[in-house]
């Protein structure tokens, strides 16, 4: 029976692990007790995103894959999933694909889901419990808008997991020594056999950034010194407005 | 050539550029700027460059017709029929871009039984309830609901594709975008039309008080999200539409995630979590006064948090505690009553979109940083706010 791996992918720039990503890596960690699997962490960034495989390493993971070339930058969601998954291939055989939920700076939840596409596997999206795991598949609890919904994936799926499936340990400080000593497996994108030069980075992502602009703040504090009367009347109008309050009863 | 193009002939060798690159991706190495794969081509280096040394160029894009894909598809959120209400959120705002374009607005409603459900959409002008059911669809599954999704979008070619950003919405928009390898812009906050179809798309970016204004112009459908409450709900317009049932196949059908049973959510308290929070603070001193504040909190649909001292006290859980000792909460709106605003609060707080302060205090500090300060007692200022909200509500 071969072991199953879990991969974890982020794609952030940022030096240490986005703390999302701790609930996928203790998800795997939890899963490798039961049934032995290997572990590999993935990222795409920087060279500096070194460090965070390290981190993962720390915690538990077997092996640590590094996606990272100047042809990458740029990339929207589309082709950072694109880019994701040509580096799962070159990893080889995956069972089982975890990430966190989404990562802290774009907050978009996206690159899961669309990573699963792009292989052509099942997701689960913000699991928040793992029922059950074993060879052949998992099985989850997912929220949906008003039920949670019990479900069972065979291998190859992907699951993204809410923070607090499992609670995150610390590295032990013996991890953390080793962790200093393991090898990282750096991927730049000339040793992706197939990958398509076409859907990776700037000219891979279809959406574009037209401008950035900070948003008006009204910094300015709207003083009401009125009487009470007044004053409540002022909010339950501005209330309305907001719509946090239609005029008719809610529960 | 796609990326940024450095000119060093120009390059002054200032720095400016690696200074104000919000992702540290540039640097200078031996009088050449180097770019790291942590460049999301923002272009703030090329708009900062003082000496116009950074262009950036893109490889031609493959034409378009764009006059092939019209009209905006609206993805219908729903449980068991019940229709979620952000759905008419999204068919209000694709009146709106539908009118700049001389288009239509089309819905898609994926589900079991559904048909009465679609029927009620006709009320809001819409020129079309596309309805995909089975009872293989009766739940959300992220595969047989991409492929059904996939199929509508083949048949009816919309420029635009509006989706709920709800649990499922959040599933299940990347994966049907991905599909047809276009782009997604998530949890957008503006939504504006041009004439030539292309969808201006508006959202918080990058973490920080940056907003990014998004394109798709080379790719069709243009995929959003929006969360709810972001956009107007639509008005009953007259019935012209109708409900038009699509014709599905097993192997869209067939899914690889095997449903095993749902059940009812377990009921979330985590002030985390909440949208609108209510907090009390040493101000609130009698029993009287807080149960008008719970009723005032339940109106809002507001959970109800407070500041150290009445935890300390023994009034309230820790769990609904705001501050460094307690929570950290980032809601759309947060309304605090007797709080006088130390910084131990304020820390886990100040993050939240608008911040409602109500205070005796002329001089607390909260109202430093409270978007409406609100001067006066909070037991009093609550008592007349309910009984506005009744005067309203009769009416």
């Amino acid at each position: 029976m071969d072991p199953q791996t879990g991969v974890l992918r982020r794609g952030g720039i940022e030096t240490k692990l986005n703390p999302y990503d701790l609930y996928a890596l203790e998800t795997a960690l939890q899963i490798k007790k039961k049934t032995g699997a290997r572990i590999v962490v993935l990222t795409m960034g920087p060279d500096s995103a070194m460090a965070v495989l390290r981190e993962g390493f720390a915690l538990g993971a077997d092996e640590g894959w590094l996606m990272s070339d100047r042809k990458f930058a740029g990339a929207d969601v589309l082709a950072t999933a694109y880019t994701l998954t040509e580096g799962i291939r070159q990893i080889g055989e995956v069972d089982l694909i975890l990430c966190g939920k989404q990562t802290t700076d774009g907050d978009t939840a996206q690159v899961g889901p669309e990573m699963a596409e792009v292989l052509g596997i099942p997701h689960v999206s913000w699991a928040v419990e793992l029922v059950d795991v074993d060879e052949r598949g998992v099985t989850l609890r997912q929220p949906l808008t008003e039920a949670d919904a019990l479900v069972r994936m065979e291998y190859p799926c992907l699951v993204t997991v809410e923070k607090g499936i499992f609670q995150p340990n610390l590295p032990s400080y013996r991890r953390l020594m080793q962790a200093r000593e393991m090898q990282v497996h750096v991927l730049r994108a000339d040793q992706c056999e197939q990958l398509d030069p076409d859907r990776i980075g700037l000219s891979g992502s279809p959406t574009q950034v037209e401008r950035i602009f900070t948003p008006q703040h009204e910094v300015k504090t709207l003083r009401l010194e009125g009487s009470e009367t007044e004053s409540a009347a002022a909010l339950v109008a501005m209330l309305r407005e907001m719509k946090l309050w239609e005029g008719g009863q809610r529960s | 050539m796609t990326g940024l193009v450095f000119d060093a002939a120009r390059c002054t060798h200032c720095g400016l550029c690696v200074r104000q690159c919000p992702f540290s991706a540039l640097s200078m190495e031996n009088d050449r700027l180097e770019v790291s794969a942590a460049c999301r081509m923002c272009g703030v280096c090329v708009r900062s460059c003082p000496q116009q040394a950074i262009r950036m160029e893109k490889a031609d894009q493959p034409m378009l017709d764009k006059r092939q894909w019209r009209d905006i598809l609206v993805y219908v959120e729903h449980d068991e029929g019940k229709i979620h209400p952000v759905t008419l959120e999204l068919i209000g705002k694709a009146h709106e871009l539908a009118s700049v374009v001389g288009q239509h607005v089309r819905c898609l409603m994926i589900g079991d039984q559904i048909e009465q459900a679609a029927d009620t959409l006709l009320d809001y002008g819409v020129a079309e309830v596309l309805v995909a059911q089975d009872p293989q669809l009766r739940y959300f599954r992220s595969d047989n609901y991409t492929a059904v999704f996939a199929e509508a979008i083949r048949m009816r070619r919309p420029a635009v594709v509006l989706v709920g950003a709800t649990v499922s919405g959040r599933s299940l928009a990347p994966r049907v975008a991905a599909r047809f390898r276009t782009g997604l812009t998530a949890d957008c906050t503006v939504l504006q039309m041009r004439e030539n179809t292309d969808l201006v798309q508006i959202r918080p970016a990058f973490g920080g008080n940056i907003m990014a204004q998004i394109l798709n112009t080379h790719h069709r459908p243009q995929f959003a999200t929006v969360r709810y409450k972001v956009m107007d709900p639509a008005h009953r317009r007259p019935r012209t539409g109708q409900v038009v049932r699509m014709t599905l196949n097993e192997t869209m059908l067939k899914s690889r995630i095997q449903l095993l049973k749902t059940e009812p959510h377990p009921q979330q308290t985590s002030i985390a979590d909440a949208e609108v929070l209510v907090a009390v603070g040493r101000g609130i001193r009698d029993e009287k006064t807080l149960q008008q504040i719970q009723l005032l909190a339940g109106k809002l649909g507001a959970q109800l948090a407070c500041s150290r001292p009445l935890v300390e006290s023994g009034r309230f859980p820790v769990y609904r505690q705001i501050g460094l000792s307690g929570r950290t909460v980032k809601p759309k709106l947060i309304l605090t009553l007797g709080i006088s605003g130390a910084i131990q609060f304020t820390a886990g707080m100040n993050q939240a979109e608008k911040i409602i302060a109500v205070n005796t205090d002329p001089r607390a500090p909260i109202f430093d940083l409270a978007h409406v300060a609100v001067v006066g007692d909070a037991a009093r200022i609550t008592e007349q706010m309910l009984k506005e909200m009744e005067e309203i509500s009769e009416c």
